[in-house]
C-alpha cells in the first residue's frame, strides 16, 4: 500500500472531522426537536388554534366531503384544520409510528375495528371530557366507539353490507331475490351461465374477507367464543357448496370487495355482497339495473346479524384547550344536517336514528341499509382487542374451505385453535 | 521513563505511526456512528422486543413486560412454522435458480457483439426500475381468472378452458409469486454477471477456441471457473434479497390463500401490523436475521478462500 503525502492526509483528517462534526450536529438536531411536546406549537399569538385532522380518504367523494366539513366546523367553530389523507393500509403504521412519538393529530379518524386498539393505549380522550354530547345515536355505533364503557371515537356515517343483484339477469331467470340460504344456493345456480356466475362476496385474508363472511357466521348463530360450532360449520358450508356447484368463483379468495364490484359491474356475476359506497361507481355503470335486499338469512324469520362498518373519528390527548376544540369540532361534524350532506356525498348511513330516518325517506335503495344498522354488531364489542386475530384465524379457514385444502369442520376448528393460542 | 530507555515512545517514526492510527479511527468513526444509528440500535431494540411482551400500549407508554422467550415458543408452536420455513425456502431457492439461470444465459447472450445490444439490455433493466407495488399489481391483475396469462394460455390450448388458478389455489400460489419474483430479479442477476464476464480476458477464449475447445466445453473449463467470485456475490446477495421479500407478496396474494403462499417475512409483518404482537413479529425477524446472517458468513469465508487463491491476500 502506498503511503499518502502528508499535506493530503491533514487534509483528509479534516474532512473526517468535519463530516463528524455534521453527523453529531444533525443527531443533536433531531433530539432537540423530538423532545418539544406535541401541539405546544399550535395556537399562535393571534389566538387562533390550528387543528389537525388526519383520515384515509384519499380518494373522492369521500376527501372532498370530509374535507368540506371540517373546514365548515372549523370555520363556526373558530379554529383552523389542516386536512392530510393516507392512503389506507398506510394509516395504521403511520398512527402507529406516531402513537410512539406522541405526534398523533388532533383529530384522528380510526376504521371502528382498530378503535380498542388504540383506545387501551390511553392516547385518545374521552368524548364527554371533550364535551361531545353522545345523545341520539344509535347504541350499535356507541357500541363501536368505545373501550371498556367509555366513547372514544365517534361516526358520522356507518354503513354495513347487503346483497346487491343485477335487476336484468334474475328477470331473464324469472326469480325474485333469495332470502332464506336454501333460496340462494338454488338460485344462485339457476343464475349461473357460461357468461356469469350466480354469486360472489370477498373471501381474501386482507379483513374484507371476515367482514363479508361475518353475515352468513353470525346470522347461523354462532359466536367468536367458538369458531368452530356446527353452526359455524353449516355457515361456511353454505359458502363452499357454491363454489363446488360452479355458482361461485373459486377466485373470490383472491378478490377484494372492490374486485368484486368489478365483476359485478362487467356483468360476471348476478348477485354479490357489497356495501353502499359502492353506489357511486355502481349508478356510472348507465346500462346496469341493480336492486338491493338484505343477506339472505338461514331459515325463513331468523335474525339477519351484520358487522357494522364506518370510520370513527378521535380526540387524542394534547392540551386541554386544543382537546376542547377538537371535541367541538367533531361534536359538528356528526350534527344532523352534517351527517345528512357526508351520507349524501360517500354512500354512509347517518349514525344518528332521526337523520338516518330521513335519508331511509329521500332515497329507497338506502332503506335496506338503514334497517339494517338498527341491529348491526359491532366486531369488537364482544372481544375487544382480540378482534384481529380471530379475524384472521375466520379467514385463513374461509380459505382452506374455499380452495378445498380442508373440509370447513377441519379449517374452523385451526381457526378455534389458534384464535385461543393467540390471546 | 528515561530519554535512552525507551527511544521508541518519541521517536520521529512512532509519533507519525500514532498520527496515523489517529486518522484512521477519524476515518472510521463517521462510518461507525452511522451502523451504530442505524444498523445497531434497530437490531439490539428487535432482540430486546422480541423478549417482551410488546403491545400497542408499549408503543405510547415504553413499557413493555419482559416476557421470556413467549414469543418463540408461540411461533414454533402455532403449527405453522413448519410450513412457512418450508414455503421460505421453496420460495427463496426457486427464485434464485430462476432469477440466476435465466440472467446468466442473457448475460452470456449479451457478451456478444451485435447491433442493438446496448438497447436491449437497457430494456431489460425495466423490471428493477418500476416499482415493485405497480409491478405486482399488474401481475396480480395478470394472473387473475380471465387474466391475460389465463387467455392466452387457453388460446394455445395449453390450459383448460377453466383456466389455472394462479392465485385461488392453494398448490399454484406460492408458484406464482415466485413466478413474479424471477421476472424481477432476472436484471439484477443479469447485470452483475454480465460485467463479471466482460471481466474475463478475451485472449484466453480465444486462445481456447483457436485449439479447436467447443463452446461448451470452453465455457465449463474457462469462463464458469473465472466467474465464481462473481457468482457467489450474486447468489448470497439474492439470497438476502429474497429471503425478506414481502411487498410482491403481499400485493398478489396477501400470503393467501390459507397461508399457501406465505413466508417467514410476510408472517412477520402480519404478526406486526395486522394482530399487533410486535413481539412475536420481532421474534420472527429475529430468526431471518439469524438466516441471513449465517448465510453472509458463508459468503464471507468463500469470498475469502477465492482471494487467497488468487493471491491476493
Amino acid at each position: 500500500m502506498m503511503k499518502t503525502e502528508t499535506t493530503a492526509r491533514t487534509r483528509r483528517t479534516v474532512l473526517a472531522l468535519a463530516g463528524t462534526a455534521a453527523l453529531l450536529a444533525a443527531a443533536s438536531a433531531c433530539s432537540s426537536s423530538a423532545s418539544s411536546p406535541a401541539g405546544s406549537s399550535k395556537g399562535g399569538s393571534s389566538g387562533t388554534i390550528t387543528l389537525t385532522a388526519m383520515d384515509y380518504f384519499t380518494s373522492e367523494p369521500a376527501h372532498s366531503a370530509v374535507g368540506d366539513i371540517l373546514n365548515s366546523c372549523a370555520a363556526s367553530v373558530g379554529v383552523r384544520i389542516t386536512h392530510e389523507s393516507v392512503a389506507n393500509p398506510q394509516l395504521m403504521p403511520k398512527v402507529l409510528q406516531e402513537l410512539s412519538s406522541h405526534t398523533l393529530p388532533d383529530l384522528l379518524m380510526l376504521d371502528n375495528p382498530n378503535l380498542q386498539q388504540i383506545a387501551q393505549t390511553g392516547a385518545l380522550t374521552p368524548l364527554d371530557t371533550a364535551g361531545v354530547d353522545l345523545s341520539g345515536y344509535y347504541p350499535s355505533i356507541l357500541a363501536a366507539g368505545s373501550y371498556q364503557g367509555k366513547a372514544y371515537g365517534l361516526a358520522p356515517g356507518v354503513n354495513s353490507i347487503a346483497l346487491i343483484y343485477n335487476k336484468s339477469m334474475l328477470a331473464a331467470a324469472g326469480i325474485a331475490p333469495p332470502a332464506t340460504w336454501a333460496e340462494l344456493t338454488t338460485d344462485a345456480k339457476k343464475l349461473t351461465t357460461a357468461q356469469h356466475e350466480g354469486f360472489a362476496l370477498s373471501a381474501d385474508n386482507d379483513g374484507e374477507g371476515a367482514w363479508q363472511y361475518l353475515p352468513f357466521f353470525w346470522s347461523s348463530g354462532a359466536d367468536f367464543a367458538n369458531l368452530d360450532s356446527a353452526a359455524a360449520v353449516q355457515s361456511l358450508q353454505l359458502l363452499t357448496g357454491m363454489v363446488s356447484d360452479g355458482s361461485m368463483s373459486k377466485s373470490v379468495v383472491n378478490w377484494a370487495q372492490s374486485d368484486v364490484n368489478d365483476q359485478f359491474i362487467a356483468g360476471k356475476v348476478a348477485m354479490m355482497v357489497n356495501g353502499p359506497w359502492q353506489f357511486p361507481l355502481l349508478n356510472a355503470a348507465t346500462s346496469l339495473h341493480y336492486g338491493v335486499a338484505p343477506i339472505p338469512v338461514p331459515a325463513a324469520g331468523d335474525t339477519l346479524k351484520v358487522p357494522l362498518g364506518g370510520e370513527v373519528w378521535t380526540v387524542p390527548v394534547t392540551s386541554t384547550a386544543t382537546e376542547q376544540a377538537a371535541g367541538k369540532v367533531l361534536a359538528c361534524m356528526n350534527s344532523s344536517a352534517n351527517q345528512l350532506s357526508y351520507a349524501k356525498q360517500v354512500g354512509y348511513i347517518p349514525s344518528l336514528e332521526s337523520a338516518a330516518t330521513q335519508l331511509a325517506a329521500s332515497d329507497p335503495s338506502m332503506g335496506p341499509f338503514v334497517a339494517e344498522v338498527a341491529t348491526a354488531l359491532s366486531r369488537t364489542a364482544e372481544v375487544g382487542t382480540k378482534y384481529p386475530a380471530i379475524a384472521t384465524a375466520i379467514e385463513t379457514a374461509e380459505q382452506s374451505a374455499l380452495t378445498g385444502a380442508s373440509s370447513p369442520q377441519s379449517a374452523l376448528a385451526t381457526a378455534q385453535t389458534t384464535a385461543t393460542q393467540g390471546s | 521513563m528515561t530519554h535512552t530507555a525507551s527511544p521508541a515512545g518519541h521517536s520521529p517514526a512512532s509519533r507519525a505511526r500514532r498520527r496515523e492510527r489517529a486518522a484512521q479511527w477519524l476515518f472510521l468513526t463517521p462510518a461507525l456512528l452511522y451502523m451504530a444509528a442505524f444498523f445497531g440500535y434497530p437490531i439490539i431494540k428487535n432482540i430486546v422486543m422480541s423478549f417482551q411482551d410488546y403491545s400497542i400500549s408499549s408503543l405510547y407508554t415504553g413499557a413493555a413486560p419482559f416476557a421470556g422467550l413467549l414469543n418463540y415458543r408461540a411461533i414454533f408452536s402455532s403449527g405453522l412454522f413448519g410450513q412457512l420455513a418450508w414455503n421460505t425456502a421453496v420460495f427463496t431457492v426457486v427464485s434464485l435458480a430462476g432469477q440466476f439461470t435465466i440472467g446468466l444465459v442473457l448475460a452470456v447472450f449479451f457478451a456478444r457483439n451485435f447491433p442493438l445490444n446496448g438497447v436491449i439490455r437497457a430494456l431489460l433493466l425495466l423490471p428493477w426500475l418500476i416499482p415493485l407495488v405497480a409491478s405486482a399489481t399488474v401481475w396480480r391483475w395478470m394472473l387473475g381468472q380471465d387474466g391475460v396469462i389465463n387467455t392466452m394460455l387457453e388460446s394455445l390450448h395449453l390450459a383448460p378452458s377453466t383456466g389455472v388458478q394462479w392465485l385461488a389455489s392453494t398448490s399454484v400460489a406460492l408458484f406464482a409469486v415466485i413466478l413474479v419474483n424471477i421476472w424481477i430479479g432476472i436484471p439484477f442477476n443479469m447485470v452483475i454477471l454480465y460485467s463479471g464476464l466482460r471481466e474475463i480476458p478475451a485472449e484466453v477464449n480465444e486462445a481456447a477456441a483457436l485449439d479447436g475447445v467447443g463452446a461448451i466445453t470452453r465455457f465449463r473449463y474457462i469462463t464458469w471457473p473465472m466467474l465464481r467470485p462473481v457468482v457467489t456475490v450474486v447468489v448470497v446477495l439474492g439470497f438476502i434479497y429474497t429471503i425478506k421479500v414481502i411487498d410482491i407478496i403481499l400485493v398478489i396474494t396477501g400470503g393467501g390463500p390459507a397461508n399457501a403462499s406465505q413466508t417467514l417475512a410476510v408472517e412477520s409483518y402480519q404478526l406486526s401490523f395486522r394482530t399487533f404482537l410486535f413481539g412475536q413479529g420481532a421474534a420472527m425477524g429475529n430468526i431471518l436475521i439469524l438466516i441471513s446472517i449465517i448465510l453472509a458468513l458463508v459468503y464471507l469465508r468463500f469470498n475469502r478462500a477465492a482471494l487467497r487463491t488468487e493471491g491476493e491476500l
